[in-house]
């Protein structure tokens, strides 16, 4: 197999604490993002998600760091890289399009504007041209009058007009990574579908690969080709996105399955996944989905499970993933 | 943009009786004062006829209200009356005045600004770092420091000891009058500083904790660049309003300074009228004073409207 467009090993994220352990957030996490791939990021809130994009563009909040591991984005390791060359990737190899685009876009910069800086900057091209392509962008990602529309205000806009501005914005360089972090949650039912039809024709005609970050399963199927589950920091299972969702390996992915609504089957009851997620500061030892887990045994709670092959590219980190789901699908 | 300007004819019309307000107010002051300006003028051996003489000739013998009626007419057509100490209409001695007064806070304001900026920046990006808590120790600093001691600290260090600057004075070319008006424009940016440095400390650390900068970021832009065209603007938007409170207060102490430092500015005129019991060049300037700081509201109002696309002060409360 060729060289992953992006390859996360081992990556923990977490709070520093002066003379005590630090607060670990995301543990040890490990996937790869191959060229074209469109690799999905599911979990409840809080489980991590964001952080791991955020990781990947640079942009963690302050007090929260990459505590250890390697994020190689074509080969070059990021972590560790100075500032200014980081900076340097994003726009024309990694671009990001946040959740809520009201607070994403800069309230006091007519659009057209806060899209055409990329290109300005990394284009060479001139304030007329970059208000050109600009303007365009904003034409490819369905935004009708987009001439006059650069001319507005973020708040002049509808809450999916501004996301497609985000996206135009994230698309204008042409990069080759695009981190998506919930780019349709803050929006209406209607307004997600245009949106993400929006965000995935451009991705395929750019050939960009794809992080997505959702808590939204049908979002999931619809977009993605690969996923990983996140829970507690951790990912409990991954792979092709029809093999993980007919065939789930852990219970966590199992759960969050039963109590998604299905639009195939719309008569089946939601099942709701007990309890909550472990508080970070006093994780359980061993599997963290042991309290909520109804196949929970001794051994699940002396270490974390490792990640195993249950089939060819499809792993889960369950020690009992095999006898719980062979024995329920015999 | 210029729809959103749409409250300036309003906000002017609601500053008429706010300044007639003032004109009673300038006119009623200058006659409570203690003192008699025919005495002031003749001086204390001055012998009541002729005390009396002057007081005729002045018009200050008339009843109060005759001479308000009289001071406002004349104030409709630009007559603000005659200084009794210079004898020279008050409107000629306070348009010379004017520009004097007006370069010294133009300036002020501008060092101002050139101070604040870096020192908010730099106790923003790092907020609880000692270069965070130096900058705001000399915000407390710098506010406990009376203007007038200030100024002749100044003095004695700069134009005294080291010479680089006049003692006072406005020089007398167009060229000469920056750097005469250096020391006493930077004695008021100085007090002017906390009040701004701390206003953008806390906007920029609020600024910076936003997602936008996150976007930004996303974009590839970084130090100066980021601070430019993403924080800057934004973090200026509260302090612009903060600034157009301060220079009312600002007014107030450039009377004195120009005193420290014989600028013949309005404060200068002024402070000498009130000596003289010159009662129109009180009101005269005493009026351009109280127009001044009308027009600075109007003014900020204009500014933060154009630096913030969100702000719309002639649309209706829609809450
Ligand atoms: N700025 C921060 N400082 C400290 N902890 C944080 C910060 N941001 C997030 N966290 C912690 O990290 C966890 C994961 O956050 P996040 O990545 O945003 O989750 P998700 O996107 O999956 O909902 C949260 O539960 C929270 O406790
Ligand atoms: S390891 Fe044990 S507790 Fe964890 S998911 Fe599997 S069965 Fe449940
Ligand atoms: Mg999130």
């Amino acid at each position: 197999m060729t060289q992953p467009l992006l390859s996360v090993t081992s990556l923990t994220i977490g709070v520093r604490r002066p003379k005590r352990a630090d607060t670990i957030i995301v543990d040890d996490l490990s996937f790869d993002i191959q060229r074209g791939e469109r690799f999905g990021i599911v979990g409840e809130s809080g489980s991590g998600k964001s952080l791991t994009l955020r990781a990947i563009a640079d942009l963690l909040p302050a007090g929260v760091e990459v505590l250890s591991g390697s994020i190689r984005y074509d080969g070059v390791e990021l972590i560790g890289m100075e500032t200014p060359a980081r900076r340097r990737l994003m726009g024309p190899e990694i671009a990001m399009i946040f959740q809520e685009p009201m607070t994403a876009l800069n309230p006091v910069i007519r659009v057209g504007e806060q899209i055409a800086e990329g290109p300005r900057r990394y284009l060479g091209l001139s304030k007329k041209d970059a208000m050109k392509l600009a303007i365009e962008m904003m034409a490819k990602t369905g935004i009708p009058d987009p001439a006059r529309r650069a001319r507005a205000y973020p708040h002049e806009l509808s809450g999916g007009l501004r996301q497609r501005i985000m996206i135009a914005m994230a698309l204008s360089c042409g990069p080759k990574l695009l981190l998506c972090d919930e780019p349709t949650t803050a929006l209406d039912v209607t307004v997600q579908h245009q949106v993400l039809r929006v965000l995935e024709e451009l991705c395929a005609d750019s050939g960009a690969s794809l992080a997505f970050v959702t808590h939204d399963l049908a979002v999931v199927n619809q977009t993605c080709s690969d996923l990983a589950v996140m829970y507690s920091g951790h990912i409990v299972e991954s792979g092709r996105v029809k093999d993980v969702f007919s065939d789930p390996r852990h219970p966590y992915t199992k759960g969050l399955l039963d109590s998604a609504p299905d639009f195939d089957q719309p008569e089946r009851e939601l099942v709701p996944i007990p309890g909550f997620p472990p508080n970070l500061a006093a994780r359980p030892d061993g599997c963290p989905f042991a309290p909520r887990c109804a196949f929970a045994v001794d051994a699940c709670r002396v270490a974390m499970p490792p990640s195993v092959l249950v089939a060819p590219g499809h792993e889960a980190a369950c020690i009992q993933s095999r006898s719980i789901f062979e024995e329920v699908a015999a | 943009m210029l729809h959103r300007l749409r409250f300036l004819p309003g906000r002017l019309i609601q500053s008429i009786p706010v300044v007639f307000g003032v004109t009673l107010i300038v006119f009623f002051m200058a006659r409570l004062l203690p003192g008699n300006p025919a005495l002031a003028i003749l001086g204390q051996r001055a012998t009541a006829a002729a005390v009396a003489a002057l007081d005729k000739q002045l018009g200050l013998d008339t009843p109060i209200w005759e001479q308000y009626f009289l001071f406002m007419g004349r104030l409709f057509q630009g007559n603000l009356g005659t200084s009794l100490t210079y004898q020279l209409p008050v409107t000629q001695l306070v348009a010379q005045a004017i520009p004097v007064s007006l370069s010294l806070l133009g300036m002020a304001l501008l060092l101002s600004l050139v101070i604040s900026i870096p020192f908010a920046a730099l106790a923003a990006f790092k907020p609880g770092s000692g270069r965070d808590l130096a900058v705001r120790g000399f915000t407390l600093l710098g506010q406990g420091m009376p203007q007038f001691w200030l100024a002749i600290m100044l003095i004695l260090l700069l134009a005294v000891g080291a010479h680089a600057f006049p003692v006072g004075g406005y020089g007398t070319s167009a060229l000469d009058h920056p750097y005469y008006l250096f020391l006493p424009a930077l004695t008021l940016a100085i007090t002017m500083c906390p009040t701004v440095i701390r206003s953008l400390r806390s906007s920029i650390i609020g600024v910076l904790g936003s997602e936008y900068i996150g976007t930004a970021k996303s974009k590839g832009s970084y130090g100066a660049a980021l601070f430019r065209g993403h924080v800057l603007r934004n973090a200026a938007i509260p302090t612009v309003s903060i600034i157009g409170v301060n220079l009312g207060f600002l007014v107030g102490g450039s009377l004195v300074i120009e005193k420290v430092f014989a600028l013949p500015g309005l404060g200068s005129l002024m402070i000498n009228a009130i000596f003289a019991r010159d009662f129109p060049t009180i009101q005269g300037v005493t009026l351009f004073v109280a127009l001044f700081v009308v027009a600075v509201g109007i003014l900020t109002d204009v500014v933060y409207t154009m630096l913030d696309p969100r702000v719309n002060l002639g649309a209706k409360d829609q809450s």
